[in-house]
């Protein structure tokens, strides 16, 4: 049985019609997703404005239950899938493995997703995101989101029988690609996240269906954010394979070395899952020693993971800038750098916000004790916007300039707005991070509808500072608005209107500059890259000041023992 | 290219550049001082949250708290009781939909016993502006020892989702520098 | 010249000569047996545990 494919003419892989079709329908409904949930956000941003308070209280905790579905959950799975499906399929060229269960998969990710939104909406469900019990949402919402897994569980198998497939027909020789390693770590990521998903909410299901009593609230906390701690950490996984693949489909960039980066990845795979404790730091019952080999992924390995990868994805890309001479003083290579592709510049700000912001915020928040100021502040979501908004979700718009006339085979419309779109979302979400993570250092609450608490009966004031941060950060979200409503216009209206590219037609905005150029250089004899080293001494300062600031902030509270 | 298969069949045996590996290095260091940070921390540290905890149920949780308010109350205020227990005692402090309850008033440099529990949903205690944040759940009991080191108003409020009464449930705590004042 | 017989005589028998790491990385399985037991015994199990062995309040 021999299916269909086609040549890219631009980079020479193998496209098969059944994973060009998978790919396309889920990168089509993850941008869905991302618009509806996008809109849910600013609208609770513009809430916690306070000059504009724009929805009422229901409302508002409804619109963030739906938000925090509708972006963490259903548009970054459902990207992620399409992301896995090209990083086995379409990278080793080789067939899908069984169609037919991806196109289940997809169907049942789809329902679930429906499902869950029409619990949401319909305004009995509003138990955030995390559906901590005895908060007892509509029994639909939670069989939505248990269909909505077993989904993608099994396209995570779908990806895994590739592998299986494309190794045993010989499709490539030797070890996959990194980018398909990397996208094998976030598949199997996402293996223990689902199941720790349904170990918990299933018996959540029959629970709100009255046919168990009780729940235990801390198992709960604890197996639950094995699931919603860990669907970020596939996310991490995901974008950091993003980020090696479009340096190299942009720049011809090739790994400083194979080894260091996919050790990188195997410390992921062992440790990164274990910080699903950076939860549980101020719960009672569960000892330190649990909590600090937790939270610091056994010895901080997943850390070291991280920061191994923000050398090598700069590393890669100074190297192979200076490899086509870019090799005045310290930084040419990165001034000559294609800022004007979206994929590159989406890219490389994604790799900075997320170092920056959200890998440094996201260690010093994790410190058992230091948690204590930090804990359930808005601060939190000022991190988490800046790994998954500013790293995952940026990257993933930025591989999406990619796929559009690779899979979609459209050339980009508003090419200005599409150059213009990564800087603008970007400079959005880093003032959307910076400002909560700063009214969260003020001791603002997240999830909260209205911090000036008119009606309490023992109001407390918090200071000017926290409303002016409050906000700034509703400007900002009204930027990242703006930059996701460009991206959305440019993709949908490219699949749409874009000039059909065929054989002939030059892609405009995504030119893999010919990727041959690097050639050989390899692991022995690699070039020196000054200017990366330079920027991750910037990267390591920052972190070290950071990081003692907050032990001077924690040792100014109460003594606690 | 990472979209291709490694270059060299025989990968792993490459030498590590050395600009990679000093990092690697450094970065494994780093983690280490972290970790011990933490260690360090619980031994020489003030701030660090108790292990103690206790399986508890909701009636007998009240009960204690009526109790300790019943014997230390000393005035009323918006309808709260206002309880000013001796140093070193130990102290309950309920969270419910949607109040924390009693008013605690407590004397500036002295040790309490302070222990939180809630009676039905999951709460946040977030004690402000000094900001100290716990989870606090139903059917636990966690009891934290507090020693106060500035007198004024603190606010406490709750940073768990628990409702539509979330952004009402406020409580307040009030530290005096001596006895009476 | 001894270098090159080396060099050959990795080529030929390279498929026993692929160091365990490596293996190990070429192992998408094996990896997702560790990638799932790891968290579970150190994150799940021992979590449960401490939390099922919280004393009653006296």
């Amino acid at each position: 049985m021999l299916e269909q494919y086609r040549i890219c003419q631009t980079t020479g892989l193998r496209v098969f019609q059944s994973t060009e079709n998978l790919i396309k329908a889920n990168a089509v409904v993850a941008v869905i997703f991302l618009a509806i949930g996008g809109l849910f956000g600013l609208s609770i941003a513009l809430t916690r404005w306070k000059a504009v308070h724009l929805l009422p209280a229901d409302w508002f905790y409804l619109a963030l239950t739906a938000h925090g579905l509708d972006v963490l959950v259903v548009w970054i799975v459902f990207f992620e899938i399409a992301v896995l499906y090209f990083a086995s399929s379409v990278i080793l060229g080789c067939r899908i493995a069984t169609p037919r269960w991806a196109w289940a998969a997809f169907a049942l990710m789809l329902i679930g997703a429906l499902v869950t939104n029409v619990a949401v909406l319909m305004g009995n469900s509003s138990v955030m995101f995390t559906s901590y019990v005895p908060l007892k949402a509509d029994p639909s919402f939670y069989v939505g989101i248990i269909l909505f897994a077993v989904g993608t569980l099994i396209a995570c198998f779908v990806f895994f029988g590739t592998l299986v497939i494309a190794k045993q027909e010989k499709t490539y020789e030797g070890s996959v690609p990194l980018v398909t390693f990397g996208a094998t770590v976030a598949a199997i990521i996402a293996v223990f996240t689902l199941a720790s998903g349904a170990i918990i909410l299933i018996p959540t299901l029959l629970w709100s269906m009255g046919y168990i009593s009780h729940i235990d609230t801390l198992m709960y906390r604890t197996v639950w954010w094995g699931f919603g701690h860990s669907s970020q950490q596939i996310n991490v996984a995901a974008h950091i394979s993003i980020w090696y693949l479009i340096s190299a489909v942009v720049l011809g960039a090739k790994p400083l070395s194979e080894k260091v980066s996919r050790f990188a990845f195997l410390l992921y795979v062992l440790f990164l899952q274990l910080a699903s404790a950076h939860h549980l730091l101020v719960d009672p019952g569960i000892s330190s020693t649990w909590k600090v080999f937790n939270t610091s992924y056994a010895i901080y390995l997943a850390v070291l993971g991280s920061m191994i990868h923000g050398l090598t994805v700069p590393g890669q890309i100074e190297a192979a800038q200076r490899k086509k001479g870019y090799n005045n003083g310290m930084f040419e290579w990165l001034r000559k750098a294609p800022w004007g592709n979206p994929a590159f510049s989406g890219m490389f700000i994604s790799l900075i916000l997320f170092g920056f912001l959200g890998g440094i915020s996201g260690v010093v928040m994790g410190v058992e004790q230091i948690n204590l100021i930090i804990h359930n502040t808005i601060y939190v979501p000022g991190h988490f916007h800046a790994t998954v908004v500013a790293g995952t979700t940026l990257a993933f718009m930025a591989v999406t300039y990619l796929l559009v006339p690779l899979i979609f085979r459209r050339a980009l419309i508003l090419p200005g707005w599409a150059k213009a779109q990564p800087y603008l979302f970007g400079l959005g979400v880093a003032g959307i991070s910076v400002f909560m993570m700063g009214a969260g250092t003020l001791g603002v609450p997240r999830r909260h509808w209205d911090i000036s608490q008119a009606d309490a009966i023992l109001p407390y004031d918090f200071p000017g500072a926290a409303n002016l941060m409050m906000g700034l950060n509703g400007m900002s979200a009204i930027l990242a608005a703006l930059g996701g409503f460009m991206f959305i216009v440019v993709v949908v209206g490219s699949i749409l209107f874009g000039k059909k590219i065929d054989a002939s037609t030059e892609v405009p905005i995504a030119p893999p500059e010919d990727a041959r150029v690097v050639g050989e250089y390899g692991n022995e004899d690699h070039p020196a890259i000054p200017g990366t080293i330079a920027l991750v001494g910037v990267f390591f300062v920052s972190f070290i000041l950071y990081y003692f600031v907050n032990w001077k902030y924690l040792a100014e509270v109460w003594p606690l023992r | 290219m990472s979209v291709s298969p490694p270059q060299q069949k025989i990968w792993w045996n490459e030498p590590v550049p050395k600009s990679e590996l000093i990092w690697v290095i450094i970065a494994f260091i780093w983690g280490l001082i972290m970790f011990f940070a933490m260690v360090w921390w619980h031994i020489y540290g003030e701030q660090n949250l108790s292990n103690e905890s206790y399986r508890i149920t909701a009636e007998d949780f009240s009960a204690k708290t009526e109790a300790m308010v019943e014997k230390y109350k000393v005035r009323e205020e918006s309808g709260y009781p206002v309880v000013h227990p001796p140093p070193g005692e130990d102290i309950y402090l309920i969270a419910r939909l949607w109040q924390w309850w009693p008013i605690l008033e407590l004397e500036k440099g002295q040790s309490y016993r302070l222990h939180l529990s809630s009676l039905d949903w999951m709460h946040g205690f977030s004690l402000q502006p000094v900001n100290i944040n716990v989870q606090v759940h139903p059917d636990y009991e966690m009891v934290l020892t507090i020693t106060p080191d500035s007198a004024g108003e603190f606010g406490i409020i709750c940073n768990e989702y628990c409702g539509i009464g979330h952004h009402l449930m406020l409580g307040r705590m009030y530290v005096v520098d001596e006895r009476g004042n | 010249m001894s270098e090159e017989n080396h060099q050959e005589a990795a080529d030929s028998n390279e498929s026993e000569r692929i160091p365990f790491m490596q293996q190990l990385l070429d192992n998408p399985f094996l990896l997702l047996f560790l990638g799932v037991t790891i968290p579970t015994i150190f994150y799940i199990i021992w979590g449960v545990m401490e939390i099922v062995t919280i004393p009653i309040a006296k």
